[in-house]
């Protein structure tokens, strides 16, 4: 097994440069540095020094891939496409535009950011495990056909009014918790309980349904007859049988995500005003902020590919069957 | 000529969609597979009744799909000019609604502004009278209750008239009796769930067009522009927005999933490292980056867009765009196990052996055997697509702020929930509708996997 996750870590490294060298593209040769310079300074009446400046100012006056003027190996090296995506690779991810440190700025932002979601995550996976286990004990009847309804209900409304809906209700007409806000230590429970809360109810159709469809499709086979042809009752064949068989596919679209919760939730985040990695990446969309929003990018890229690989693990380990060779 | 015709991009790209629809329907009819799986989905009552209250929000797309400039007022001596503007069938259909704006919010049905204001003929703050809503009621307001009931029941008795004659006439044409018709089976086809969806459908009209032509049904925004009016201007936008990003997506995804699931070799390789490359961002980032990077070629080009519109049908486009290319990569990957699974089988391996050349097995042979992967995710795909807009929108990275969308009524609503009393209505407004569509186009896509999916049927 081991072979094989260093031969996957290798594989991720041809497509982290395909992820690097794609943002390149689209930060850098799309629009040239001038291009910005010319957005951020206002379009016009603006003079080319000004325009220097903000280059000088950020690192992008330099050469796109090859600096003919320097020396020796720097030809390489004094250039924007080394300078800002290369060094991304050891974890230099350069200044924003405030001139705040990137990587000091997300460490400091992650913690946030998992408040939120590890506990979304969790709770609305259990939720949603149990409600969809529900609806198969009680298969082809008014209450399944109901759940189901619900479901597609649930999913027909736009996340967008679970938030506002939720934050009219439980702060503005019962006062429980606070409309947005964050602080540090124990308090942020106060500001957390909203956010997870509708963050899990607004997820819950969709994932009750799917969960559903593989509990059902489990349901059919042979074991299950044979389990209960020998007299278990229906709720020892779900949890027993049915729930750890289904937790291939389980795992398949959940462990993915798992990496990937160190980015936050961009729409809670910034509804709530959670200062996470999220709405860190919302402010630089709106401030664009590119290099913010290039980092950004590459981590997020490196968390999926981490998410796949634990996938691939985690496959053995509910599944003693699955070799990893 | 009163007016000159516009045609932009994404009207184009929509009247080409339409087109391909219509074509591939003709040539399905001919393909017993795809016949007997429409048919299945013709036979599904909740199908067609989503699917009715589908074509009513594509009519409306259309309707505000047929762009034209106004023209100005003849002056001698002078050519014909044209107005900036460019406004739909829709705009002219509605001009009422939208020509009756007042100065800033005010409630449904109302008769008064939501706020306060100094009047000229009193010291103390008052609410104004509107200009349009409840004008006709003059300075006595007793009879308002009465006079929105007795515009409510004649709606009612509007959109009833209408549907009565409606399915009379569909009954002339089946020979049926009026109360077969509204029978379970009476008809083969599944003629009842239409029927008795357009009812309320009508209702809903009759009483909107009724109410509609005296008050502001869902109230009025912040620029005293009628919510009304603005919902029925999104329908267009999310419409697009669920068509088109799949549309640019489309050919990329069947011609790279073909591929390289029939070539194989380092086709294949390139093709899988290239969706497993995109696929790997996440998709709002890439989302996000893409935005920003096409909002700097747009700023930086202005001489490019000769109308606003314009320039806002390109921002749009290029969304559609940018969604198309971040959500193609699951369709490809699709394709392509399916086609690897194909190549395998035995009337494909006679092609072969009789000297079919490759690029004809894969259009004839590989091809028309995907169709029912392709339908499912155009279909499952569009909802995800309508609500991904109300979230980029939301969050910035949206359409061109002068387009009306259900994301940028949404977006400025809630800034005001903090008012007190609270301006609720264009919340409800977008989400009713919004609803609506998602719903039915949940519904219907539903039905359509259910029938194409061919281990469902087994």
């Amino acid at each position: 097994m081991l072979a094989y996750i260093i031969r996957r870590l290798l594989y991720a490294i041809p497509i982290l440069i395909g992820v690097n060298l794609l943002t390149f593209a689209l930060f850098f040769v799309v629009n040239t540095p001038d291009d910005m310079a010319r957005m951020q300074l206002g379009v016009k009446r603006v003079t080319p020094e000004a325009i220097q400046k903000w280059k000088a100012e950020r690192g992008y006056d330099k050469p796109l891939v090859w600096n003919a003027a320097a020396a020796g190996g720097a030809k390489l090296t004094d250039t924007i496409l080394f300078a800002k995506s290369v060094r991304m690779f050891v974890g230099d991810f350069g200044r924003a535009d405030d001139g705040r440190d990137i990587a000091r700025e997300i460490t400091t932002r992650m913690g946030p950011s998992l408040a939120i979601a590890v506990p979304t995550f969790v709770l609305g996976l259990f939720v949603a495990i149990s409600f969809a286990l529900l609806l198969v004990f009680f298969r082809a009847t008014t209450l399944d056909f109901a759940g189901v309804v619900l479901c597609v209900a649930m999913m027909s409304i736009s996340g967008l009014f679970y938030i506002i809906g939720g934050q009219w209700l439980v702060s503005k007409v019962w006062h429980l918790a606070p409309i947005s806000g964050y602080s540090g230590g124990l308090d942020a429970a106060k500001f957390l309980v909203l956010p997870v809360l509708v963050n899990v109810v607004s997820g819950i159709g969709s994932s009750t349904r799917w969960y559903r469809t593989i509990f059902l499709e489990e349901i059919t086979r042979d074991y299950v007859r044979t389990a209960r042809a020998k007299g278990l009752p229906e709720r020892v064949v779900l949890f027993r049988h049915v729930l750890r068989n289904a937790m291939i596919p389980i795992l398949t679209g959940v462990v993915v995500v798992i990496p990937s919760l160190f980015m936050g939730s961009l729409l809670i985040e910034s509804f709530f005003g959670i200062p996470g990695l999220g709405s860190y990446t919302i402010d630089a969309i709106n401030a664009q902020d590119f290099a913010v929003v290039r980092s950004m990018v590459f981590i997020g890229s490196v968390l999926y590919i981490v998410g796949l690989l634990a996938t691939d693990i985690s496959y053995t380990i509910a599944d003693p069957r699955v070799r990893l060779k | 000529m009163s007016f000159q015709p516009v045609l932009l991009w994404s009207d184009a790209l929509l009247f080409i969609l339409i087109a391909t629809i219509i074509a591939l329907a003709l040539w399905a009819r001919r393909q017993e597979p795809l016949r007997a799986a429409w048919g299945r989905v013709l036979k599904d009552g909740v199908a067609m009744a989503a699917a009715t209250v589908l074509a009513v929000f594509v009519l409306i797309g259309l309707l505000d799909s047929l762009h034209f400039r106004e023209r100005l007022p003849d002056q001698p001596g002078v050519p014909a000019r044209y107005a900036v503007d460019v406004s739909s069938v829709l705009d002219a259909l509605l001009s009422d609604l939208r020509a009756r704006s007042e100065k800033t919010y005010s409630a449904p049905l109302a008769t008064h502004l939501y706020s306060k204001e100094a009047l000229a003929d009193s010291a103390q703050r008052e609410f104004p009278r509107l200009k349009h809503g409840g004008a006709h009621l003059g300075q006595d307001l007793s009879s308002h209750e009465f006079d929105i009931a007795l515009r409510v029941s004649r709606g009612c008795a509007g959109g009833l008239v209408i549907w009565l004659l409606l399915v009379s006439v569909w009954c002339k044409v089946r020979g049926l009796e009026f109360i077969e018709m509204l029978k379970v089976g009476a008809d083969g086809t599944a003629m009842r769930p239409v029927i008795l969806t357009m009812l309320p459908i009508l209702l809903l009209f009759g009483v909107a067009m009724s109410l509609g032509g005296s008050y502001h049904v869902f109230g009025t925004d912040k620029v005293g522009l009628d919510v009304l009016y603005l919902s029925f201007k999104a329908i267009r936008t999310s419409l697009l927005i669920g068509t088109l990003a799949t549309l640019i997506m489309l050919p990329a995804a069947i011609l790279l999933g073909i591929l390289a699931g029939y070539v194989g070799g380092w086709v294949d390789d390139l093709i899988q490292y290239l969706y497993t490359t995109l696929s790997s961002i996440p998709g709002v980032l890439l989302i996000a980056a893409g935005v920003l990077m096409m909002q700097v070629i747009i700023d930086t080009h202005p001489d490019w867009f000769a109308t606003t519109a314009e320039r806002a049908d390109a921002r749009f486009l290029a969304l559609c765009a940018i969604l198309g290319v971040t959500g193609w990569t699951g369709l490809a990957r699709l394709l392509r196990g399916e086609t690897l699974k194909l190549r395998e089988l035995e009337y494909v391996q006679a092609a072969q052996a009789f000297g079919v050349g490759r690029f004809a097995i894969m259009l004839r042979h590989i091809l028309p055997n995907l169709m029912h992967i392709v339908v499912i995710a155009v279909v499952m795909d569009f909802t995800g697509l309508v609500l991904a807009e109300a979230v980029l929108s939301a969050i910035g990275i949206g359409v061109d702020p002068n387009t009306v969308s259900f994301g940028s009524m949404i977006n400025t609503a809630r800034w005001e929930l903090a008012r007190d009393p609270i301006v609720w209505w264009s919340l409800v407004a977008a989400f009713f509708i919004m609803f609506a569509l998602v719903l039915a186009a949940n519904l219907f896509a539903d039905a359509v996997r259910d029938a194409f999916d061919p281990r469902s049927s087994a």
